[in-house]
């Protein structure tokens, strides 16, 4: 056994209202600059629905994972080391600026400055890649709330798998459609094919918390983690020639706040914990056979930080201890590990994903009430799961491999809370059959239904900083200019060589400047 | 007796050449490693990259290993081994145009999708594109020699004067009067191609060092700690401020 420990998120989908708040937040926090005009290290997509980038579910196209090969052994879908070392100087797998959507602006300055004339100026839309007046044909988030379904729902790779494998397809007509949000960060996976596919070694998973990270000095631009993240959370900045990704906002993890995506997020759906796993099992989970065994495989990966041994072996791995207590408390661990209402999202990739979900639920009730029956009633709910509107089969082409059951299970889970805490708000007694249906206690489910639906900030996010010592200093990066990023607005010009840092962009070395870290600091000893 | 412009374009100019090639990568690696990337166009455009892109490279590959043949293997060593001059000619010919040819063409479709597509056009700098010029005109120049010096016009056996100026360079032991009767095409070809090793550290170029070999033998997951800088940005000091 070799714990590490993993900062991770679940999010709780029957929550999600689309808002998009956590994919502005992010945007104007992290990715705000030239050269990632199209990026969003936080999307939002609705489901059923192609995604960003279009179909990026659909790894016969784009080769994204880990897969099998033909002696079992785990490789990457890409194709062995030598034959993509080969593909080094035109990616086949690389995703273009259109998969995504290409990126605009409009031309305001034509508002004020056009001549006087019979018409109202108008500001046309010009590309933000070219400056070249465009017309838009796809965006960031072009099927909003099933926008555009009926034409592309239906090449909706997850709706496309259900139709492979159970020859039934999604209902797209008006009354029968059902659809749900699905917010989307990289999933910082415990077996990150990103950071295997990565030819210079410059993408890292941190040992302290399983960050994933791109290395800005060390990336070379071979773009090959690009492609080789099958949720194509990993994006190219055309400007500055690296990867970048989502940092699980680490500068604020580090001084014990939550990422700013879920620090915004107005559902407060979000949850951050610490995971404790076992290092040495993640390769044997990875490479089970049986896609549907992934998930139950992953669980096995995970270790109870309550178990004495755990803590000791943690301890002895020199996991601090203030990590160790909040693996205990972690509201991520329950709501994976003990009442086992989240899912991983498309396990079937191998990578290990540690941002998981837990699958909505919301129609049901009122479905059943529709039809005359006590829509809070368990046993009029656990009869309607199949029937949802949400098919449990899409859900499980989502989160489990396309296995139904978990699933299943986790939607009566939630059910059974609903009624049992519908029966102490009433002041009836509980049904005691209900708990026991499910598998958890009358206790378990009270504790599920704090956890879910009264959960304050801090039991949301429990969150060990990364050194109290260091506090201090560590502050004053959270509270200092988003703008002076690399590449950002603020970067580039002296304030940021003038901090001295000895780091110099010549590609943003503007004529007429002094990069400070060029030239040696003459008569100034430190 | 070797003219002064002879001496200054064959001997100090080579040595200059080499002085700033490796002074200025050392120095661009180790002030410059955020620039240091081969600052790829594939997010605009893919179709004529995936034509240009591996035929441009793998005929530089086919190039750079001829002139590692040419110019570092005396000719004596060759005709040690038994391989005639005509067989040795022919064989630097046909090859020589080969490889010459796949980076002629893959040159050709890069610059024309560099040309063409708006966004890679956009993505062009001005050190792109004197890096463009001077590498097209060396390979050019390069391929002319290889074809029409040494092919049509019957053959200019450059073992017996360029390779041993070159060799004498490295040895130093450099003699100018070696080189400095050679065809004006094959001069011509030497200087364009001391300029783009000028440029080099300087230009997109460097991308040459990072091929990324170590990537064969390397475990699949990389694991870093955060070690002690955590976020903070001026933590690391380089060079003439490091205690």
């Amino acid at each position: 056994m070799r714990p590490m420990a993993q900062l991770a998120m679940v999010m709780n989908l029957d929550k999600c209202i689309g808002c998009h708040t956590c994919s502005v937040t992010c945007k104007q926090t992290w990715t705000n600059r030239g050269g990632v005009e199209y990026v969003w290290f936080n999307n939002v997509e609705t489901k059923p629905g192609q995604g960003y980038p279009r179909r990026y579910e659909d790894q016969e196209q784009w080769h994204g994972g880990w897969k099998l090969g033909r002696n079992g052994r785990l490789q990457l879908a890409a194709g062995s080391r030598i034959k993509r070392m080969l593909s080094l100087f035109a990616n086949p797998n690389l995703p273009a600026i259109e998969d995504y959507y290409e990126p605009w602006t409009y031309d305001y300055r034509n508002l004020t400055d056009a001549p006087l004339g019979d018409d109202t100026p108008t500001a046309r839309p010009v590309s933000a890649v070219t400056g070249a007046p465009t017309s838009v044909r796809w965006g960031p988030n072009w099927e909003d709330s099933l926008g555009g379904a009926p034409e592309h729902a239906a090449t909706d790779p997850v709706a496309e798998g259900m139709r492979a494998r159970l020859g039934k397809s999604i209902q797209l007509e008006y009354e029968q459609a059902f659809m749900f949000y699905l917010p989307r960060i990289c999933e910082h996976c415990l077996n990150p094919s990103c950071v295997a596919s990565c030819p210079s070694g410059a993408m890292y998973k941190r040992a302290e918390d399983g960050i994933v990270l791109v290395d800005q000095d060390r990336c070379r631009g071979w773009r090959m983690c690009v492609s080789g993240c099958p949720y194509k959370k990993v994006y190219f900045n055309h400007k500055t020639g690296k990867a970048e990704k989502c940092t699980f906002c680490y500068p604020r993890l580090e001084i014990g706040q939550p990422t700013i995506c879920a620090e915004t997020c107005v559902g407060r759906l979000r949850y951050i914990g610490v995971m404790l796993y076992d290092a040495d099992a993640v390769g044997r989970a990875a490479s089970v056979k049986d896609d549907k065994k992934l998930y139950p495989a992953q669980m096995e990966v995970f270790l109870d930080p309550h178990d004495p041994e755990v803590v000791t072996a943690a301890r002895r791995a020199g996991i601090p201890h203030d990590w160790i207590t909040a693996a205990q408390r972690s509201p991520v661990y329950s709501l994976i590990a003990e009442h086992r209402v989240a899912l991983p999202l498309h396990p079937e990739y191998r990578t290990m994903p540690m941002v998981w979900y837990i699958p909505p639920l919301s129609p049901v009730v009122e479905a059943v009430s529709s039809t005359g029956f006590d829509g809070e009633r368990a046993g009029n709910l656990f009869g309607a799961i199949d029937a949802l509107r949400i098919p449990v089969d899409y859900l499980a082409g989502l989160f489990t491999a396309g296995d139904p059951d978990p699933v299943r299970d986790v939607l009566r889970r939630l059910a059974a809370m609903r009624s049992h805490m519908r029966s102490i708000n009433l002041g009836e007694p509980p049904d005691r059959y209900v708990p026991k249906s499910v598998g958890m206690t009358a206790e378990q489910i009270e504790s599920m239904y704090r956890l879910l639906a009264v959960a304050k900030y801090a039991d949301r996010y429990v969150i060990p900083t990364a050194g109290i010592s260091r506090a201090h200093e560590l502050e004053s990066i959270g509270t200092t200019c988003s703008l002076d990023t690399d590449g950002g607005p603020g970067m580039g010009g002296a304030s940021t060589n003038g901090h001295g840092n000895g780091q110099t962009d010549l590609f943003t070395w503007r004529d007429g400047e002094r990069p400070e870290g060029m030239f040696p600091s003459l008569g100034r000893k430190r | 007796m070797t003219s002064p412009i002879d001496l200054l374009l064959w001997t100090v100019l080579p040595y200059l050449t080499i002085v700033v090639f490796v002074g200025g990568t050392v120095w661009r690696f180790k002030y410059d490693q955020f620039g240091w990337t081969t600052r790829s166009s594939q997010l605009h455009e893919s179709r004529l990259l995936r034509i240009g892109g591996p035929l441009f490279h793998l005929g530089l590959f086919m190039v750079i290993g001829g002139h590692v043949a040419g110019l570092l293997i005396p000719k004596s060593l060759t005709e040690w081994l038994g391989i005639h001059n005509e067989l040795y000619h022919l064989v630097s010919l046909v090859a020589g145009t080969i490889a010459g040819l796949a980076t002629v063409v893959g040159l050709a479709v890069l610059v024309y999708r560099r040309w063409s597509v708006p966004a890679v056009r956009k993505a062009t700098s001005n050190n792109d594109k004197l890096t463009y010029t001077v590498l097209g005109a060396t390979i050019l120049l390069g391929m002319f020699v290889t074809v029409v010096v040494n092919g049509v016009q019957g053959g200019y056996d450059y073992r017996v004067s360029i390779a041993p100026w070159f060799r004498g360079i490295l040895m130093l032991q450099p003699d100018s009067s070696l080189i400095a009767d050679a065809p004006l095409m094959y001069r011509a070809h030497a200087l364009f191609g001391m300029a783009l090793f000028l440029l080099w550290p300087f230009s997109r170029l460097v991308h040459a060092f990072s091929a990324p070999v170590r990537y064969l033998i390397r475990p699949y997951v990389v694991y870093r700690s955060r070690g002690e800088t955590l976020a903070t940005r001026s933590a690391a000091r380089r060079g003439w401020d490091q205690p």
